[in-house]
């Protein structure tokens, strides 16, 4: 099979999707946050937080569902440490987002090692197992890429939808999308900054939370360290790629998936030719080649990490 | 609740918040140990045994603060002026490889040319890792956070890319490291038979030097400028660009020398463990130490003597050693709160 060949396989398509779910959740995450004016860069570590309470849930004898719930709960928990300290205290997004990181990654790791002090082979679990949707998996291509993934894909799909919805049309949405552009004509309009802030960046967070609960439930199988791998980051920068909007995000989460599955696909073809490094940094390379490109027509919401104080110009 | 400028900080306040701030991540850690079932107070004690209760734990200390005083540097510098260098992790392994690629037999030079060419190589790796984001920031736009932490991902692949292929020791039995650097460019050990080396020397000497750049020269004005305020210090007169330019050589020249002095100083050669996070650890340092020079070696000791009492007490009490990681970052948060709380008063409403 040929370089060219492999794009036309409905694997890699499905491979594509997969890669892109925990993707799709954290960069719809992230962009709420953004949405409302808080940068929030413990996406990283509230992803690993979100992937060690999910799997160690449903470790413990819980159910896949509820793990995927204790996740996002422990998401919008750091979540709503950061938007605390961020919003009503005014302190530096960068150096909060970097703590929060550390913080919730340490807290993850520590956990884990004290739960499991001597394991040789990481404990498993049994993961969400795919759904196939009758009829439309039946579909040649489009059907196993598409309709022939686990449950938590399906979600991420909604979700993009969802968030969509409520960004732009309901009450609410307008609000954390008014905080993020002017808060003070939103403080004019009798709209709790802080409140809206403080809610947006907890139910992003909790969305990065179930964004790592995938990882550990539905791509693999149990925890293990260091394994959130940079996909935070990657979230951050596919934001900016989507210029804040939930449908672009989507677009570039999996034109990121396909990019990856297609990398690893190449990697076994060329492996022999070109070191395997190579074919790993590319996500890096491309995230940051989309941010050059995207620089100069990004619309950043106005009062992104700019601190909200009353009465204050 | 709402924040209000405090008139006047009085010296006890300032001196109590980041007292206070230790003690909170003091706080959150005891709890964290009471859930392994070990008593706080005695692992508490045997940190501050294994870190600094004998002269090898002291020296332990001083050992792994060493890096960390360079990369506190480089983040306490880029900081000042706002730029965000989160890249110190990349940085540190670019100018590890830069001191392999000349130190392993390139260049045949006596000791004490050799030495401070390595320094310069490292330094220049460093710099230029930095640069790219820098100039991805002032040419277009791109925030240097996200770049810089992507940089680290690519430089690790590419340190891992090159131990196993032009870089590898053939002798190495097959582990991706590097050929140890040549006998000219090892630093010398500052007590015969113990690991503390030369590399703590000239990173205490870096901080005096970064000091007095930042007192006494017109660049260190004219980053503490940028840092306030970039388009009053545009409007100023101060080219801004390219201050932010200098500081990224400067920021990015003292991590490449924490790789350097890991290299020459201690490891002898490169592998892909050479920074257990030196870098983000080195974002903890200098917020710890309020962006100072200075302070960032007390900072750096502290945070080392975190990480080795650590190391120490999770062998004998069986506490997992990702406390010293937790303590850390609850550090972090609590300092940058404090601090915040020393120029701000809360009122509630």
């Amino acid at each position: 099979m040929d370089a060219l060949e492999i794009l036309f396989t409905a694997s890699l398509w499905a491979a594509a999707i997969r890669i892109a779910s925990p993707l799709i959740f954290g960069t719809l995450g992230e962009l709420i946050c953004e949405r409302a004016g808080v940068l929030n860069l413990g996406i990283e570590g509230i992803m690993t937080a979100g992937a060690f309470a999910g799997w160690l849930t449903v470790f413990l004898g819980g159910d896949l569902w509820l793990g995927v719930i204790v996740a996002a709960a422990v998401g919008a928990m750091f979540g709503l440490l950061h938007g605390v300290l961020v919003v009503p205290l005014g302190l530096s997004q960068h150096v909060t987002g970097i703590g929060v990181t550390m913080l919730a990654t340490s807290l993850s790791y520590y956990s884990y090692r004290l739960a499991f002090p001597e394991v040789t082979s990481p404990p498993k679990v049994e993961p969400f197992q795919p759904l196939k949707i009758p009829l439309l998996s039946d579909i040649p291509v489009l059907g196993e890429a598409l309709f022939q993934q686990t449950p938590l894909t399906y979600l991420a799909f909604v979700m993009v939808a969802v968030v969509g919805w409520f960004l732009y049309r309901t009450p609410a949405g307008l609000a954390v999308r008014t905080v993020g552009e002017s808060p003070a004509a939103a403080e004019a309009q009798g709209i709790n900054v802080v409140a809206v802030r403080i809610c947006a960046v907890m139910a992003g967070s909790a969305l990065m939370g179930i964004g790592g609960s995938f990882i550990t439930l539905s791509a693999f199988n149990s925890f293990f360290f260091e394994m959130t791998n940079g996909r935070g980051w990657i979230c951050i920068a596919l934001v900016v790629f989507g210029s804040w909007r939930p449908g672009k995000a989507l677009l570039g989460a999996i034109l990121f998936g396909l990019f990856d599955a297609y990398q690893l696909r190449l990697q076994q073809l060329a492996g022999a030719v070109v070191p395997y490094q190579v074919f790993l940094m590319l996500p890096f390379v491309l995230s940051i080649t989309a941010l050059i490109v995207m620089s100069r027509r990004v619309a950043y919401p106005r009062a992104l990490m700019v601190p909200y104080r009353k009465g204050e110009r | 609740m709402r924040l209000e400028p405090r008139t006047q900080q009085s010296i006890a306040l300032q001196v109590m918040m980041p007292v206070a701030a230790l003690a909170f991540a003091m706080v959150v850690c005891a709890v964290l140990v009471m859930f392994s079932g070990a008593s706080p107070l005695q692992v508490f004690g045997l940190m501050l045994k294994g870190s600094l209760g004998s002269q090898f734990a002291l020296l332990e200390t001083l050992t792994r603060a060493t890096p960390l005083i360079f990369t506190g540097l480089a983040a306490a510098v880029a900081f000042r002026a706002k730029l965000w260098n989160i890249g110190g992790e990349a940085q540190l392994y670019i100018g590890a490889v830069m001191t392999v690629v000349c130190g392993t037999g390139l260049l045949p030079l006596p000791a004490p040319i050799l030495i401070p060419v390595l320094m310069i190589v490292a330094m220049l790796g460093g710099a230029l890792v930095l640069s790219v984001p820098t100039f991805l920031k002032t040419r277009f736009g791109v925030d240097e956070v996200v770049t810089t932490l992507l940089f680290n991902f690519i430089a690790l692949l590419l340190v891992s890319m090159l131990l196993e292929g032009v870089l590898k020791d053939p002798m190495g039995l097959g582990w991706p490291q590097s050929k140890k650097v040549i006998a000219d460019a090892q630093l010398p050990r500052l007590i015969t038979g113990k690991r503390l080396h030369a590399g703590f020397v000239v990173a205490v000497l870096a901080a005096l030097v970064i000091w007095i750049i930042d007192r006494k020269s017109a660049l260190g004005y004219e980053m503490r400028a940028v840092g306030h305020n970039a388009k009053a210090a545009a409007f100023a007169g101060i080219p801004v660009n390219r201050v932010l330019a200098k500081t990224a050589l400067l920021s990015g020249g003292l991590a490449g020398l924490a790789g350097w002095s890991e290299v020459t100083g201690l490891k002898g050669n490169l592998t892909l463990d050479l920074s257990p996070g030196f870098g983000y650890a080195g974002i903890v340092v200098a917020m710890l130490a309020l962006l100072h020079p200075v302070g960032v070696i007390a900072a750096a000791i502290f945070v080392a003597a975190v990480f080795v009492g650590a190391d120490a007490m999770s062998r004998t009490a069986g506490v997992p050693s990702y406390i010293a990681q937790v303590m850390v970052a609850v550090s972090l948060l609590s300092m940058v709160t404090a601090l915040m709380l020393t120029r701000y008063r809360l009122r509630w409403r």
